[in-house]
């Protein structure tokens, strides 16, 4: 019956036994290992590592239950029975045999069926055994190989999506080291034009399948955050991208921020994560709901890209977190929840940052600490001159190098006025040339001030002073929406030229557009009599401009603007900052 | 059984009804009650009265479900959440692409 052949290792003082019962076993098929008593059978056993062991209870040097102990100390981890040979019959001494590790009796005079029965049992019971251990350990060692992978991932991953400003001292985070393979993402940029954009998501799934779609929308965000691109913009191609390679079934949950701290103004927009929320200064709390789909559901031409206009002032707060935070549980199976989060900020003049408070509410709520692996939160402080690290810039090449004498002409007309921001475009033909690499920042203040001046002001005819209450500021931006479909017969142009001269070079930026214009004649501003409001250039734009750049002309209705902006080689070279 | 299915009087309106947690551990036997179906159907309604918990991972399978039915032109009606599934399913925007009642 039994196919496999066992070494039994037999330990008995008397001859007579010994050879009974090995005589017994080599007919059933087994090889046999005799010992003569307790030590012998200890010192085999190490020799041999026998399947099964025969111990005699009595014996002489050693006996058979300081024997079976030895023997299973050294067996370990592997499964080796012990049965003990006995003449015993009191109940005792039986039950000492159990005790010192024994598995089971034969008692004498021996029964060959018995033998065979008892041999055959506990032969499965090793198998067993071995077949557990040994997927134990393969069991294990996937799992350290998973653990190995994954913080080679993780690597891989954090080399695409590093941490960007995520450390400015005006933001607060918490993400686990392994959220991305819970399928959270947080990202945070500076813009060219000073400002943040902020990207937390949520990926559906766990483990490889949901990290895998994150490394895209890092390189995508971060890519186009540095060009200049907008929100809007970058959420499309977010969406888009993950609609191409996600199959249908999974998408990532997402919020975006675009933090404006010279307009104070946070554009936000929020797909399938939780309410985002503002505290203000005092306490009050704004919520932002999710508004759209998740990204990578729906397909380009039905995705809305439209972000949110919010008005803020430093001391305001921004909180967003993912579901990892509403989902936590308690030992009595509640979840944390909105109610949660609203408890937990809703504490005015406690002096606790919302971030921290919330933080603490969640780990204090929820039993288990490891759920705190699942949530990321981020909060940002909405300062007046926020300090963001400098990005990493890659060294400029021989400032002479590159296009020195150039001009181009860019016009935008009709429809395109609404749909496309030609911002990045042109920052990146200025920063062909080497010398103006390293003011990025400047430039592209310059080029986004004079645009977005003859957008709203100029074609769009948006009056500035309604952004100066709370009530016309989301008036502005939705009439800004509508107008934007209105814009027949439209343009604005913008030419460039940029020379060289004597120790660096200069750059002309012409923009002209197709509205009414202004009476710069009579502007304060622009006269330098400096005071009063006006319908147009009213306050920080045109300031900006005017310092920013060497000098500023209106000309025609006061819809031509020309600025002149000098750069020199001496000038903040190489030391990768903006300003 | 967590999934259960029926064919509505009209013999085209296949109705899941699906009891306790609809999560990932539903995968298989979401997929089963729609592509195993009589094929008539045309309507589809996803029956929510037992339903307790929902997660992304559902979010997901309603989806498969739609494209299944025919995606911008599915007819798939999600019927009789409680409060926790349905404010799930708004903070995803799903009413943009279900009927949700």
């Amino acid at each position: 019956m039994s196919q496999n052949i066992l070494r039994i290792l037999i330990a008995d003082d008397s001859d007579t036994d010994r050879l009974i019962l090995q005589a017994l076993i080599k007919r059933l098929g087994h090889e046999v290992i005799e010992a003569v008593d307790g030590l012998d059978a200890v010192k085999k056993f190490g020799e041999d590592h026998p399947d099964i062991v025969l111990l005699d209870a009595l014996m002489p040097r050693m006996d058979g239950m300081e024997a079976a102990r030895h023997i299973k100390v050294l067996a370990g981890e592997r499964l080796v029975p012990v049965i003990f040979l006995t003449s015993l019959s009191e109940t005792e001494d039986l039950v000492r045999c159990l005790e010192a590790g024994g598995d089971d009796f034969l008692t004498k005079p021996y029964n060959r069926v018995i033998i065979e029965a008892k041999i055959n049992a506990f032969d499965r019971m090793r198998r067993m055994h071995d077949t557990l251990s040994q997927q134990h350990q393969e069991i294990s060692e996937r799992n350290r190989q998973l653990l190995e992978e994954q913080s080679i991932a993780r690597r891989v991953f954090d080399n695409v999506a590093h941490t960007g400003c995520l450390d400015s001292p005006n933001i607060h985070y918490h993400a686990s080291p392994l959220s991305v393979f819970n399928g959270d993402v947080l990202f945070a940029s500076p813009l060219p034009a000073g400002g943040m954009l902020i990207f937390l998501g949520d990926f559906t799934g766990h483990g490889l399948p949901a990290a895998i779609g994150a490394m895209p929308v890092a390189e995508i965000f971060y890519g186009m955050a540095r060009k200049g691109f907008s929100g809007a913009d970058v959420l499309r191609e977010i969406n888009q991208k993950l609609k191409l390679i996600l199959p249908t079934g999974m998408f990532c949950c997402g919020a975006l921020v675009e933090a404006d701290f010279k307009l104070g103004q946070l554009r936000v927009w929020n797909g399938g994560l939780p309410e985002a929320w503002v505290i203000r200064a005092d306490g009050d709390p704004v919520l932002l709901p999710s508004r759209h789909l998740p990204l990578g559901i729906l397909p380009p031409e039905q995705f809305e890209s439209v972000m949110e206009a919010l008005q803020v002032w430093p001391g305001d707060r921004l909180l967003m977190m993912t579901d990892g935070v509403l989902e936590a549980t308690n030992d009595h199976g509640e979840l944390f929840g909105l109610a949660g989060v609203r408890r937990c900020l809703d504490r005015p003049g406690s002096g606790r940052h919302p971030f921290d408070a919330v933080v603490e509410g969640v780990r204090q709520f929820s039993v288990k600490t490891a759920e705190s692996d699942d949530l990321t939160l981020v909060a940002l402080d909405i300062t007046d001159q926020p300090e963001v690290p400098a990005v990493q810039e890659q060294p400029p090449p021989s400032a002479l190098a590159g296009p020195t004498e150039w001009r181009c002409e860019y016009e935008i007309r009709e429809r395109t006025l609404g749909d496309f921001s030609p911002l990045p475009l042109l920052l990146h033909i200025c920063l062909e040339v080497p010398g103006l690499r390293t003011r990025g920042g400047e430039i592209y203040t310059l080029l986004s001030e004079l645009y977005n001046n003859a957008l709203e002001h100029g074609v769009l005819q948006l009056p500035s002073e309604w952004k100066h209450s709370a009530d016309g500021f989301g008036r502005y931006y939705s009439e800004r929406q509508a107008r934007l479909a209105r814009v027949d017969g439209h343009y604005i142009r913008f030419s460039l030229h940029h020379t060289r001269k004597p120790g660096g070079g200069r750059l002309r930026v012409v923009c002209e557009d197709s509205g009414t214009g202004f009476d710069f004649r009579n502007h304060p501003l622009v006269s330098g009599q400096g005071g009063g409001d006006s319908p147009r250039y009213a306050g920080r734009g045109l300031l900006l401009l005017k310092r920013l750049s060497n000098n500023i002309t209106f000309r025609g209705r006061g819809n031509h603007v020309e600025i002149v902006y000098d750069w020199n080689f001496s000038e903040h070279q190489g030391d990768g900052d903006d300003r | 059984m967590p999934i259960q299915t029926s064919l509505a009087e009209d013999g085209k309106t296949l109705v899941i009804r699906i009891e306790g947690r609809f999560d990932f551990s539903t995968h298989q036997a979401f997929r089963d009650s729609y592509e195993h179906a009589d094929s008539k159907v045309t309507n589809y309604i996803v029956d929510l009265s037992d339903t307790t918990y929902l997660d992304s991972s559902a979010l997901g399978m309603l989806l498969l479900l739609r494209d299944h039915a025919g995606g911008d032109s599915a007819r798939i009606s999600i019927e009789n959440c409680n409060s926790d599934v349905r404010r799930i399913l708004s903070i995803s925007n799903f009413e943009q692409l279900f009927a949700i009642k």
